[in-house]
């Protein structure tokens, strides 16, 4: 049973929900009424046809200005990719699911799908351009290198901003799920880096690597 | 995703009144249901108000010693915060199990409260379901339903609610804070604030349209040992199939709620009175009348087990 809202997946799941997603999007099929959370008759809600609407938005990106003009649909990880030029934020399935498209926003990692571009007025965003380039690498993207933290390396922009941030958090004294004491200080462990990690997938496995190259950068901050 | 037009709200107030200026809006904070749900058309709000310039993002001790979250806050610093952290344990924990880092920064109080199921027909348009579209069927009845409800479902909608931190927000006792279109202010305790599907499953919660969430209240500290034991398919990043969080004093009194087994997160009065009797008496209690189906009936036993090594851990 393969749904796109079902977080249980296999990665066979995983490939065939962002097909399904593909299908649905780019298909006809019947419109459900609007459901209205908490109104009494959702049905007798008119849904004009509404011709795309755009909204100017200017933002920063790995230091940079932008002015933007966008459909407002337009996700921020679409306005990076297809409007900004920059590719290295990934989209793997449009839906929170993998952490292909994780950006930092004002230095937090969120997923660059699932927020809407006009809603970042202002906002300093860094992708994974920004934090380094081949001549000048951050340590996380030397690690990962070093480490081996990839094969076909389509997660690994998100996985490596994710991993900054994750050692921000820590620090920060951010718990996790796994923190056996919630009143302590977090500690760089590999626990908690898996933990921390799961909102990047990882289709090749390169995972133990992926914790190696994390804690080599961790241990050298600590 | 259809078309839609935006606007960034300054004030609570205003962003009650331009949702009743137009029919269909709707608020977006995180956008990490919402935006999920538009892309697949499964809501379909042709104007969309965003709250996030609210100053609804602080926290503050209120005067009869409880917590007053704003409807903001995002997920990540609520299960941060120095006194959620000391003295509503119960909540970090729901939240850290929730869901992932990244998610976590963006996703608010209020958001989270009004998440919606994650019930696979739900999100499949080719499917009924009565929840999407009132009237047209649950294939989930008779369906794959091994993550669905085991009691208070209807004929109409055995869904469940996906939340974690409504869990703790139940067992704590927390009141929703609105704001009306009107501009009138209300209190909801969290008790009344989900509603169970019956034959309407569309309507979630008691909040009227375009009616604004602008915080949660805890009550004072309970002091006990606070836990919050979730079980899924794998070990992070994954909805549960049954939550138990408990506030556990040291004389075995308590209280007790429940994810993963209703169209909203579950407690029971008469429950909490037998938690010194223990596991199986609380949990008779708790799921009397549960109506599973044979894919899901697994979720009873599975509760009881949960509930009785959260019972042993309080114990220590
Ligand atoms: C892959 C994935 C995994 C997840 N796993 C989990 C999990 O394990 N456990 C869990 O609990 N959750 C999980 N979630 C859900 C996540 O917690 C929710 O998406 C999030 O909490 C929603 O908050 P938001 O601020 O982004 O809401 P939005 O998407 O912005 O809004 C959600 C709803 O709330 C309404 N709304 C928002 N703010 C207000 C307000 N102030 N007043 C009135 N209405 C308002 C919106 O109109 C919308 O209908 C997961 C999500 C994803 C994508
Ligand atoms: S259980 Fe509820 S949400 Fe699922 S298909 Fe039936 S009506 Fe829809
Ligand atoms: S593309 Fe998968 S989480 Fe954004
Ligand atoms: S390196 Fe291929 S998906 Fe991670």
């Amino acid at each position: 049973m393969i749904n796109p809202g079902d977080l249980e997946m296999t990665r066979r799941g995983l490939l065939m929900g962002t097909a399904a997603t593909v299908a649905l999007t780019a298909g006809a099929f019947p419109m459900p009424a609007e459901a209205v959370v908490g109104a009494a008759a959702p049905q007798s809600v008119p849904q004009p046809d509404l011709a795309p609407v755009t909204s100017a938005v200017s933002f920063t990106v790995n230091g940079t200005s932008h002015d933007l003009t966008l459909d407002t649909r337009t996700t921020l990880l679409d306005a990076l990719r297809e409007h900004v030029h920059l590719t290295g934020p990934k989209k793997g399935c449009d839906h929170g699911q993998c952490g292909a498209c994780t950006v930092l926003v004002d230095g937090r990692r969120i997923n660059s799908c699932l927020s809407l571009a006009v809603m970042h007025q202002g906002d300093s965003i860094t992708t994974i351009e920004g934090l380094g380039n081949p001549k000048s690498m951050h340590p996380m993207q030397a690690a990962f290198v070093k480490h081996d933290g990839y094969q076909c390396g389509y997660c690994t922009p998100g996985q490596i901003c994710s991993a900054v941030a994750v050692l921000k958090e820590i620090e920060a004294g951010i718990p996790s799920h796994v923190s056996a004491d919630l009143t302590a200080r977090p500690q760089f462990t590999a626990d908690e880096l898996r933990e921390r990690m799961s909102g990047n997938i990882c289709r090749c496995g390169a995972y133990s690597n992926i914790v190696d190259a994390i804690t080599e950068v961790a241990g050298r901050q600590a | 995703m259809r078309p839609f037009t935006y606007e960034r709200a300054g004030s609570p107030a205003e962003a009650a009144a331009a949702a009743a200026r137009n029919p269909g809006a709707k608020f977006i904070a995180g956008g990490t249901n919402l935006l999920d749900l538009m892309k697949l058309e499964i809501e379909t709000p042709a104007h969309l108000i965003d709250v996030n310039g609210l100053s609804l993002d602080r926290m503050e001790a209120t005067p009869d010693g409880g917590l007053r979250i704003g409807a903001l806050v995002r997920n990540t610093d609520l299960a941060a915060d120095e006194r959620v952290r000391r003295d509503y344990g119960l909540l970090s924990r729901a939240l850290l199990a929730g869901a992932s880092g990244q998610l976590r920064n963006k996703a608010t109080t209020a958001g989270n409260l009004l998440q919606r199921t994650r019930c696979p027909y739900f999100y499949d348009t080719a499917q009924p379901c009565n929840k999407r579209q009132p009237g047209s069927g649950c294939a989930a009845i008779g369906g794959f339903s091994r993550q669905l409800a085991v009691i208070g479902g209807s004929e109409s909608c055995i869904a469940t609610h996906p939340s974690d931190m409504a869990v703790a927000m139940l067992a704590l006792d927390a009141t929703v804070e609105t704001v009306r279109p009107d501009g009138a202010t209300r209190a909801i305790p969290i008790a009344d604030f989900h509603r169970l599907p019956g034959d309407t499953p569309h309507i979630e919660t008691s909040l009227e349209p375009g009616e604004l969430i602008t915080a949660v209240t805890l009550p004072q500290p309970l002091g006990g040992t606070h836990i919050y034991r979730k079980v899924r398919d794998r070990a992070s990043y994954a909805f549960a199939l049954v939550a138990v969080g408990a506030v556990v004093q040291p004389d075995g009194s308590g209280r007790v709620a429940l994810g993963g087994v209703a169209h909203k997160p579950w407690r029971v009065a008469e429950a909490d009175a037998e938690l010194p009797k223990g596991a199986r008496a609380v949990t008779t209690r708790l799921l009397a009348g549960a109506a599973p189906t044979p894919e899901n009936a697994f979720k009873l036993p599975l509760v009881e087990r949960t509930l009785g090594s959260v019972l042993a851990e309080a114990k220590g």
